[in-house]
């Protein structure tokens, strides 16, 4: 019985020491951030806010990505999750979730709930992330790793995102984590006014641009199309 | 003796077959760029059987019929089992930017896929080199084996899946084997691995195991991964492998370009991807246009509000999505054009009650024919010339084409298709937007040449552009704009949210209004390429942006060694997707190329003995370099040059690679007439060979744009056969020098033979994938009169060459 206690002791000594690893990778990883971020924007002001970078502090990326990934869990790139998908460069994550400018009591939509590490960012921010995901063995996996981790706020579900969600709509945010050849007629209905939505656009792996639509109360659209990254097309200009 | 012949014909023909089959497969598991890597690593399978000769003669010579037996069993064993471990190696292409794992996959690859050339090789250079007696009958029958392998291969691929076409390729090394088993002292042993084989393969355990694993994160393999999405239809040729995926759940809805305006949604579609990428749809109708209302909203519909009934050309009809965008606008007449039957047929017959019957719509005419073929064979004038989307956004987006040789997108195609258009008719070209601007961008300046070509003075009255948030469409008229149709293609755009980036007389305040991006780039880059100072802004351009031509036909080609330094250097701040990665890859297979050739062919030699004159191994070296790399400097770039002509990178592989074989074998057997005509008048046979080369290949330079125009709408066997005509003088001349050269060094230096054949098989093995970078950056033109070059320095170096012994030495 003590030799049991003793390997139990040590299992959970060592568990934790991991999860102090993790810790500091993740606090290093959000250090970069906070320099791309402020680097980007050539300003005092930092172009990703606090509430953003703390939610990315808190939540567990290497809870959320395969096993054999862990190591790089804290690494700000994409990695694979397997199903041809997956988790996007934390960089970007960062920046989609700035971009849609959420607030505590917000409902938000995720279409494409992949490894469920955007909506465990945003869950950290509003009130309810309704997900929805298309790959089956890829619902299940989230579902399950986003109850581990105590996400009562995060709403799952396997089906077709392309006409949103509609018993929760209307959303004040949409993030859709894939673009596809169009963006969905019904997702823009599903939008507040005053709402935004934001796409990633680009090959998996390697974001191009974010698309960010926005709902005037007027009920128009207004997009705009940014570089993740300050980029100038000319040698020579800046 | 008689039992060697069909065997050596069998190996030959498996490995060009074998070859062949691997561009395939892996075009479909991976991308079309592999084609280089793949001649490569069959040359330094070559390269390194010869090395291994060498060093094992004495051993294999007294063992000859069962180290070939040998050799040809263990073909026939890795071309299945390293098919089938390649497919397990975890290479992901779209990660190298993040991960430099994947260069070690790459290079494991490259490693597994040269073994079974190795063994191929093995065994052509035994009979060569254990059968002097019959060499000139060997090399006949190893010729001829070639030819047939590509003929075989390319057959096999109408009727089985690439697969099963490996199951069929590989009984011929086994036969090979069991023939020269018989007689071999081995005999026992190896009809027992002959016969433990044959027992798995029937046992069906391989056949199991080969099926092919496409990416995962390719079109195909993420279509599938959706719930109750299910595979309708394979269906295989040389062209590609075409799958029609069905997914009843989450429906197919592909409609690129669609505005954020619309309120129509398109029908039910299902989803056809070639080579597992390159999606086309082919969309439910029933006759009612009204379902079809989203085609009014797509930034490719833009052409139809400037035209009344017109007659519409639609290049690359594919699913035959902009047959129906052209029917829906009320068009006249839609003759369409698509290279793949097969593709044809889906439309036409296995789908056609879903797809409406469109394609027996009386006013469409179907024509089975390549893009650019049809358009110069074709007298017809139309009021529209349609070029959709015929890439995936994926593939676009991630440069993995980048080494693609597209000749739809060149200026002398522009040119073309400008001459079939009525006077003030419409080209229109959408492509996929890519931030910030490649393609677009490129498109303008490729059409902005072709006008100054035809004499247009000011293009800029002749050119259209809108974009949507992933798409751009380009109108070129024949004629300048008027001010209605200024006007119409606002109120398009304005009516659909898309941002109209060129008109004549278009303002800054007219552009970057609904879609913004952080500059007007297209607006300000079509103004940049119309105006005094083209050539500046495209050379401070961080993307490779000039014109593509036929001559440099590499439309996908953005990437800028300037720029490397800081996408890599933005990479973790999101700019991942700056950088083109495709152009990288091909960077890292000649690097491997260079030490696995190194490791496998030269290293190893070092154990020979090397007794020759000073200085002969330092000119003869060098000699035998160069001919390896002018030798595939030409090989490679008559390769891409014949696909604007052959029409399909495989078929061109095939006719090209085989021609030069045949044809510099038979130049190769004429050498020793050669040498003894020109000993009599004194004269170097290299000079000759290389001034008939040099003579060949410059006319060609000049009459191949020519008579490729002239008779690229002929029928395909009609093209084979002027393919195969032209490359025979050129090839026979190219065989002599190697030929002379190692009878020289028999008489000289017998002992540097080994050497030259090693030297020449490096220097081929790089040049292979050197030829396509330089083509890529400088153009066909510059590779092959580098090449040029490179044979008048190696015949001056023959004329330096010591001077025979007396005594010749055998071989």
């Amino acid at each position: 019985m003590r030799v049991l206690a003793a390997i139990l002791l040590f299992v959970s000594v060592l568990a934790l020491a991991d999860d102090g690893n993790y810790t500091a990778a993740r606090a290093a990883m959000v250090e970069e951030l906070w320099l791309y971020a402020k680097f980007v924007d050539d300003a005092d002001e930092a172009r990703i806010s606090k509430a953003v970078m703390a939610s990315m502090n808190t939540v567990k990326r290497h809870e959320l990505v395969p096993r054999s990934e862990r190591r790089y869990a804290y690494e700000n790139r994409p990695l694979p999750i397997g199903y041809g998908q997956t988790i996007s460069q934390p960089y970007i994550v960062a920046l989609m979730t700035q971009l849609i400018d959420v607030d505590a009591d917000d409902v938000v939509l995720e279409v494409g709930t992949g490894s469920g590490y955007q909506a465990a960012i945003l869950a950290e921010l509003v009130g309810h992330v309704y997900s929805i995901e298309i790959i089956p063995a890829l619902a299940i996996r989230a579902k399950q790793d986003l109850e581990r981790l105590g996400y009562k706020n995060i709403i799952t579900k396997l089906g077709d995102g392309y006409y949103g969600w509609e018993e929760h709509a209307p959303f004040d945010a949409i993030i859709v984590t894939a673009a596809a050849s169009h963006v969905p007629p019904p997702l823009i209905d599903q939008l507040k006014p005053g709402g935004r939505m934001v796409i990633p656009v680009g090959e998996r792996f390697m974001t191009q641009t974010l698309l960010l639509l926005e709902k005037t109360e007027k009920g128009e659209v207004i997009s705009r199309q940014h570089g993740a990254v300050r980029f100038v097309p000319l040698t020579g200009e800046h | 003796m008689r039992r060697l012949f069909p065997a050596t014909l069998l190996v030959s023909a498996g490995a060009i077959g074998y070859e062949l089959l691997l561009m395939r497969a892996l075009s479909i598991v991976q991308w079309h760029h592999f084609a280089y890597m793949i001649i490569s690593l069959a040359l330094l399978g070559y390269g390194a059987s010869g090395t291994f000769i060498a060093l094992f003669k004495p051993q294999l010579e007294a063992r000859f019929e069962a180290a070939f037996s040998t050799g040809a069993l263990l073909f026939s064993i890795t071309m299945v089992l390293c098919f089938a471990l390649g497919q397990r190696v975890p290479f992901n292409a779209l990660e190298m930017v993040w991960n430099s794992r994947q260069f070690a996959y790459l290079s494991l690859l490259y490693l597994l896929y040269f073994v079974p050339f190795f063994f191929a090789a093995c065994c052509i250079g035994l009979a060569f080199t254990c059968r002097r007696r019959d060499i000139s009958r060997i090399y006949f029958f190893d010729l001829l084996g070639a030819g047939l392998g590509a003929v075989l291969v390319i057959g096999l691929l109408f009727v089985l899946i690439p697969q099963n076409a490996l199951l069929m390729l590989m009984t011929l090394p086994l036969i090979a084997s069991l023939l020269m088993g018989i007689p071999s002292t081995a005999r026992n042993p190896l009809m027992l691995a002959q016969v433990v084989w044959l027992a798995l393969l029937i046992g069906g355990i391989p056949q199991n195991q080969l099926g092919l694993r496409v990416s995962e994160y390719k079109g195909l393999s993420q279509a599938l991964q959706v719930v109750d999405s299910r595979v309708l239809s394979v269906a295989s040729s040389p062209l590609g492998l075409i799958t029609v995926v069905e997914s009843p759940t989450v429906p197919v809805r592909y409609a690129p370009g669609l505005s954020f305006a619309t309120r129509h949604i398109p029908p039910q579609q299902l989803a056809v991807f070639t080579d597992a990428d390159s999606i086309s749809a082919i969309t439910r109708f029933h006759g009612d246009f009204e379902s079809l209302a989203y085609l009014g909203d797509i930034s490719a519909a833009l052409p139809y509000t400037l035209l009344d009934g017109p007659d519409v050309l639609v290049l690359g009809a594919g699913g035959g999505a902009d047959v129906l965008l052209a029917l829906y606008h009320g068009a006249n007449s839609v003759d369409a054009v698509e290279l793949n039957p097969q593709m044809t047929e889906l439309v036409r017959d296995t789908y056609a009650a879903f797809a409406g019957y469109v394609y027996d719509d009386p006013r469409v005419r179907v024509h089975t024919r390549e893009a650019r073929g049809f358009v110069a064979q074709s007298n017809a004038t139309y009021d529209l010339i349609h070029i959709g989307l015929l890439d995936s956004f994926g593939a676009s987006g991630a440069g993995v084409q980048s080494l693609n040789e597209s000749y739809i997108y060149t200026v002398e195609a522009i040119r073309n298709y400008l001459g079939n258009t009525a006077p003030g008719g419409l080209l229109a070209i959408t492509r996929w937007l890519k931030l910030p601007p490649r393609d677009s961008l490129k498109l303008v300046a490729t059409a902005v040449d072709a006008l100054e070509l035809m004499g247009v003075s000011d293009p800029g009255k002749q050119l259209a552009l809108i974009r949507s948030w992933n798409t751009s469409t380009l109108l070129v008229k024949n004629g300048a704009f008027t001010a209605e149709d200024i006007s119409s293609i606002r109120e398009f755009a304005r009516a659909r949210s898309f941002d109209t980036a060129w008109f004549p007389g278009i303002q800054a305040v007219d552009t970057n209004r609904f879609n913004r991006l952080d500059m007007p780039y297209l607006y300000e880059g079509t103004t940049a390429l119309l105006g005094e100072r083209a050539a500046d802004y495209i050379e401070r351009y961080k993307f490779y942006i000039a014109p593509a031509t036929d001559d440099r036909p590499y439309y996908f080609h953005f990437f800028k060694w300037a720029t490397l330094p800081e996408v890599i250097a933005l990479r973790k701040q999101g700019g991942a997707g700056l950088i083109e990665w495709g152009y990288l890859v091909l960077i890292a297979t000649l690097l491997q190329a260079i030490i696995a050739g190194l490791v496998l062919i030269l290293v190893p030699l070092a154990r020979i003995s090397r007794n020759w004159p000073a200085r002969t191994g330092l000119h003869m070296g060098a000699y035998f370099l160069l001919l390896g790399f002018a030798f595939l400097f030409i090989e490679m770039a008559f390769i891409q040059k014949f696909i604007l002509f052959l029409s399909h990178p495989l078929y061109s592989v095939a006719v090209v690679l085989s021609g030069f074989l045949i044809f510099a074998g038979l130049g190769s057997a004429w050498s020793e007439h050669l040498a003894r005509k020109c000993e009599a008048r004194k004269l170097s046979p290299v000079v000759i060979a290389a001034g008939g080369i040099a003579l060949l290949a410059l006319l060609y330079l000049f009459l191949l744009p020519f008579i490729f125009q002239r008779f690229i709408g002929n029928s395909d066997p009609v093209r084979i056969i002027m393919s195969m005509a032209l490359i025979a003088p050129l090839a026979f001349a190219m065989g002599l020098p190697f030929p002379l050269g190692l009878k020289h060094a028999a008489e000289t230096a017998p002992d540097f033979i080994p050497w030259a054949w090693g030297i020449n098989g490096y220097a081929s093995v790089m040049s292979a994938v050197l030829a396509t970078l330089l083509a890529i950056e400088f153009g066909f033109t510059f590779v092959i009169l580098l090449a040029l070059l490179v044979y008048a320095i190696a015949a001056a170096l023959f004329t330096m060459l010591p001077a025979r012994r007396e005594s010749t030495a055998a071989v």
